[in-house]
């Protein structure tokens, strides 16, 4: 009897630290907190061109993380990329002239959605589209109008 | 000639009858499986053997890996200045490939070779033969148990390893490398999913879990009532074990990951 209790107790420790180990992999490890915040609101912005952001790229504010890209799409009438941008319902008072621009973090790092609040006194709201966007910098585009402009200037 | 060929067909045919043995014998498993409910204590006991008295195991391994990762990891990003992404190295090789395969394996040399050696043993000292003459089912009083305690250890063992190395490989990067922790864990945080990085990796182990079980029963369950037919099945739990669970994870890889 006393064995097979003794049994019981290093068996529902196991479990127990097993199951903690799984909710620490949870909370610390993934981004599955941030589902909680999940509940936020969406605003569309539209880009020229969004370089290599992705779906769940970070969407910050002074570096600060504000939300994340949740849809891609590209637009049938101007051919342009909608983003839809998940913001997180904390921050919500994001003035809504705000504007977005696509940067890249580090050299070879990800692309992130950055924004840089206005100064209107009204705030975004659920489905909002923000006006002002910046798109991403394709290195090939720079590279091209630099030799462009250095070829002029020769002349 | 023909004695050759004949031999070729006695093998072929012979493989075949025990994939459709070890197909059977796991239908008669989970069939089993519902009269656990009645006798709880068996399935403790089991969690016991084959779940507990790994842990030790698992932990040591789990935080030697980490830390490797840590200092090799360390080695190659500090080349390109992406130090700071050590933590999603540490984090994604882990609980992505490293947790559910080294623990598999691991759980394969520590628990599926003693269950294939106790099984067999009773088989060979003809208790199971003895619990079938008093009408005790011994697909249900010592297998089924056996089989749902490896099937629950698995992911928790996995579980253990991953976190345990994650904290290996911070102990290393941060302690001795001096990576800044604030951005070992947030950048850990932005990269790893829940979801697809989490979750797939605890799918992995429990499919591991069972595939090891499995075999380690089965083999044991088919040896030859001898020692040194024990001594063979054991052996073949470790190595079909590998086997499994490599080829699985690559398939499981290719599914969950391959569309990158």
């Amino acid at each position: 009897m006393m064995q097979s209790k003794s049994t019981e107790i290093t068996v529902g420790m196991f479990v127990a630290a097993g199951i903690a180990a799984l909710f620490v992999l949870a909370m610390k490890v993934s981004n599955f907190a941030e589902f909680n915040d999940e509940a936020g609101y969406q605003v569309t912005a539209e880009f020229e061109n969004i370089g290599g952001l992705k779906v769940r790229s970070p969407v910050t504010m002074a570096g600060v993380r504000v939300g994340r890209v949740s849809d891609i799409s590209l637009s049938s009438e101007t051919y342009n990329a909608v983003v839809t941008l998940s913001l997180y319902s904390s921050f919500d008072m994001i003035p809504n002239d705000t504007a977005a621009s696509i940067y890249t973090a580090g050299l070879l790092g990800e692309q992130y959605i950055g924004l840089e609040a206005g100064a209107e006194d009204e705030f975004f709201q659920d489905g909002d589209v923000i006006d002002l966007t910046q798109p991403a910098l394709v290195l090939e585009q720079v590279i091209g109008q630099f030799l462009f402009s250095k070829a002029e200037g020769d002349e | 000639m023909i004695e050759t060929i004949r031999s070729l067909g006695r093998w072929g045919l012979g493989s075949f009858e025990r994939l459709g043995r070890g197909h059977l014998f796991l239908f008669q498993i989970l069939a089993g499986i519902p009269s656990i409910v009645l006798r709880l204590s068996l399935l403790v006991h089991q969690l016991f053997s084959v779940g507990v008295l790994s842990v030790f195991l698992i932990l040591i391994s789990g935080l030697f890996v980490g830390m490797v990762l840590g200092l090799q990891g360390y080695n190659t990003l500090v080349d390109f200045g992406a130090e700071e992404s050590l933590g999603v190295l540490v984090s994604l090789s882990l609980v992505r490939e490293l947790g559910p395969v080294v623990s598999a394996l691991l759980f394969a040399g520590r628990a599926g070779s003693a269950l294939t050696a106790e099984i067999g043993l009773m088989k060979s000292t003809e208790q199971l033969s003895g619990m079938e003459m008093m009408a005790v089912d011994p697909i249900h009083r010592v297998i089924a148990p056996r089989f749902l305690a490896g099937l629950i250890s698995m992911p928790l063992l996995a579980a253990l390893f991953s976190a345990v190395g994650i904290f290996g490989g911070f102990l290393v990067g941060h302690g001795l490398l001096g990576v800044d922790d604030g951005a070992f864990w947030s950048q850990m945080q932005v990269k790893t999913d829940w979801y697809d990085d989490v979750l797939n990796g605890v799918i992995k182990s429990i499919v591991f879990g069972f595939v090891v079980t499995w075999i380690a029963l089965f083999e044991g369950y088919d040896a030859t009532p001898t020692s040194e037919g024990v001594g063979r099945a054991t052996t073949r739990t470790v190595v079909h074990s590998a086997f499994a669970i490599l080829g699985l994870d690559f398939i499981l890889t290719a599914l969950m990951f391959g569309e990158g």
